[in-house]
């Protein structure tokens, strides 16, 4: 075990170091001029000087680069100060250190993503099981259509149509969706985040529908479910003990990757609801040209996927034996 | 995937008159003696025999239809998508800018309402938006295809350490967070073809968001004809072609690909739809198309502005949007049982 966690974190860590590099190269050595997009529209060939000055863009990429990822370890001197340990440098839109901005809105993106996860797994991994033990009926047809529908639905339709029905249309039965720390109001918490949480999970929860079902119905036809039957045991036992045990890996493997990527920031849900999490972030830093920024939630936002990637096959391990890990 | 002996009758490239499986016991009444078919025809019976793939396939041509006769339709139906009639009428939007009939505005006249503020037409909208996403769609898919194909079958017909690189390099390029690049690089493709200062054209924004959706879309379809090519390079009728002494241009072309349309047909259907959605994506978030130019993503950020005001202006790009993409899948569900009647949903 220890060893397979030092192997993939080490392969973790080139691919990071990889996609960092790529993404560096992209932002810094490919536009003309980087700070032609710090400096705006009105700019002069002076203020431009300066903006290359200060944020050493004077410099050949590669030494960009290297200054930047030490930076971020060491922390780094910029002529605007110090930036302390982890430093991503400054914000080209509003000249604060990047790092702050995003521990700042975090806790939004965490929110989001734990608790659309959480109502999506039950949901969707539920509806899939209901649908496998009564197969070929009503049920399972339903809950089939269901997930065809669901699977086409977007974010950026039933989010606004959920807003202006329960927000400030004719139900006007939830608050303005928004991030409440929860340490402060786990209540005023819950109910900001409920609607932004529904609206998330239900492009999911198709998909776990469907891939739950398909998943329990080929277990259900393995010889050592028959074995279990033949022996004796009871339906629900076989169902929840033997079936639902073989179905669990594969989704644990889709949800780690979902996951993942959630906590990079679900840019549509969190534009739709004005949530200042990450993916919001990363969309006002595109339209500001804000490089550092968005850097930054690059970076972020590739270190959830990988790691996710990693916890996904260590459990993976542990719910089936088979799987050795080297 | 196909059957053996379909696989066997492509392989040969075409039909195999002899080969017993292939002829279809319920001929359907046309005749009553045996007719040898090669399994395009017989995929194609199939096909046509299942009827929610025949109405799904009627409502897809039926969107492209629309897309390509969009001046057509406008043209008769007398408005064009970028007259801001509101403005120009009196009596159409009242002092706030939102429509004085009920429902968004929709009357005889305007079919499906007029847009808030500047009081186009919501249908004629509609209706070019499908030609701009559509278009966008159909190329970053084709190219995506065509990447996939070559990418994933050159990995598995080679091998060794050819395989081992692309196969890190997909690596590399699925670690990527997919949506989160397509919203970063856009500006920085845009960037490098038009200084900050001056108006991206449309053109460049079109071809920019063909670019970022193709550069980070093809590796599904490699990885999937790899593994394809992979169980396929050790079968007998590959083998016979190589003691034979056919050429591995030959081989791919004549013996390998013609087992593949299968999934590079559904992948295909099924890649179009979410193509579709993710740029809808990038233009609601204000990184893709933005105005003038009509397009269903940019219908819906309107949408979310004006949502708290007129909420039925959304529901028509969301209603068509979802009939869109639910006909594709069908259809793509169709294709795969008719290409390969064992699977069963």
């Amino acid at each position: 075990m220890l060893r397979f966690l030092a192997r993939r974190s080490l392969g973790a860590l080139v691919i990071i170091l990889l996609i960092s590099a790529i993404t560096f190269f992209l932002f810094f050595a490919l536009p003309s001029e980087p700070a032609l997009m710090s400096c705006g529209k009105n700019c002069t060939p002076d203020a431009l000087a300066v903006i290359n000055k200060n944020l050493g863009l004077d410099q050949p990429v590669p030494v960009q680069y290297w200054h930047y990822m030490t930076g971020i370890f060491a922390g780094r001197d910029l002529t605007v100060g110090h930036c302390p340990a982890p430093c991503f440098g400054y914000s080209f839109s509003n000249q604060q250190p990047v790092w702050g901005t995003i521990v700042d809105r975090y806790p939004t993106t965490l929110s989001l993503a734990l608790g659309g996860a959480f109502v999506f797994l039950i949901v969707g991994v539920g509806f899939g099981m209901i649908a496998a033990a009564r197969r070929g009926t009503v049920v399972d047809k339903l809950f089939s259509s269901l997930s065809l529908i669901g699977n086409s639905l977007q974010i950026y339709f039933v989010g606004v149509i959920a807003l202006g029905l329960f927000v400030s249309g004719g139900l006007r039965i939830l608050d303005e969706p928004g991030y409440h720390p929860f340490t402060e109001n786990p209540g005023k918490w819950f109910m900001g985040m409920l609607l932004p949480w529904l609206v998330l999970s239900i492009i999911f929860v198709a998909n776990y529908t469907r891939m739950t079902r398909s998943q329990m119905i080929e277990q259900l036809g393995e010889e050592h479910v028959r074995t279990a039957r033949a022996k004796g045991l009871s339906r629900r036992a076989v169902f929840f003990r033997y079936a639902w045990r073989g179905a669990l890996a594969p989704i644990v493997t889709i949800f780690g990757i979902d996951l993942g990527s959630l906590f990079g920031g679900a840019m549509i849900t969190e534009f739709t609801f004005n949530l200042h999490g990450l993916g919001r972030l990363a969309v006002s830093s595109v339209t500001e040209t804000d490089l550092p920024t968005l850097m930054a939630v690059m970076l972020v936002g590739c270190t959830a996927i990988v790691v996710a990637n990693i916890i996904v096959d260590a459990a993976y391990a542990f719910i089936d034996p088979r799987v050795r890990l080297a | 995937m196909t059957s053996p002996s379909q696989a066997a009758a492509a392989g040969a490239g075409g039909s195999s008159p002899l080969d017993p499986l292939n002829i279809t016991p319920d001929g359907g009444g046309d005749s009553g003696k045996l007719v040898g078919r090669s399994p395009g025809q017989l995929m194609w019976r199939r096909f046509k025999r299942d009827r929610t793939g025949v109405i799904s396939a009627f409502i897809v041509l039926f969107f492209l239809l629309v897309a390509v006769a969009a001046p057509l339709i406008s043209k008769l139906y007398g408005k064009d998508p970028t007259t801001t009639y509101g403005l120009d009428r009196p009596g159409l939007l009242n002092e706030f800018g939102y429509p004085i009939r009920p429902n968004g505005g929709i009357s005889g006249d305007f079919w499906f309402g007029i847009e808030p503020t500047l009081g186009r037409d919501v249908f004629t909208q509609l209706v070019y938006g499908i030609r701009t996403s559509l278009l966008i769609a159909a190329i970053a898919t084709l190219l995506c295809v065509a990447t996939g194909v070559l990418i994933g079958v050159t990995a598995g017909y080679i091998g060794g350490r050819t395989d081992y690189f692309l196969g890190r390099f997909i690596d590399l390029l699925l670690a990527f967070p997919s949506q989160l690049s397509f919203v970063a690089f856009t500006p920085v493709v845009y960037s490098l073809f038009v200084s900050p200062e001056k108006e991206t054209p449309t053109y460049l924004r079109v071809m920019t968001l063909i670019l970022v959706l193709w550069l980070l879309g093809w590796m599904g379809m490699a990885r999937l004809l790899r593994g394809q090519v992979l169980s396929l390079r050790e079968r007998e009728f590959v083998e016979a072609a190589k003691v034979t002494g056919a050429s591995p241009w030959r081989i791919i072309t004549k013996e390998l690909l013609p087992n593949l349309w299968t999934p590079i047909l559904v992948q295909t259907t099924l890649m179009l739809p979410t193509m579709v959605t993710v740029e809808a994506g990038l233009s609601f978030l204000g990184v893709g198309i933005v105005e003038p130019t009509p397009d269903w993503g940019r219908m819906f950020k309107a949408g979310a502005d004006y949502y708290e005001s007129d909420l039925t202006y959304i529901f028509f790009p969301g209603i068509a949007m979802i009939i869109f993409v639910v006909a594709f899948n069908l259809l793509g569900d169709s294709v795969r049982d008719a290409f390969d009647p064992k699977t069963n949903r």
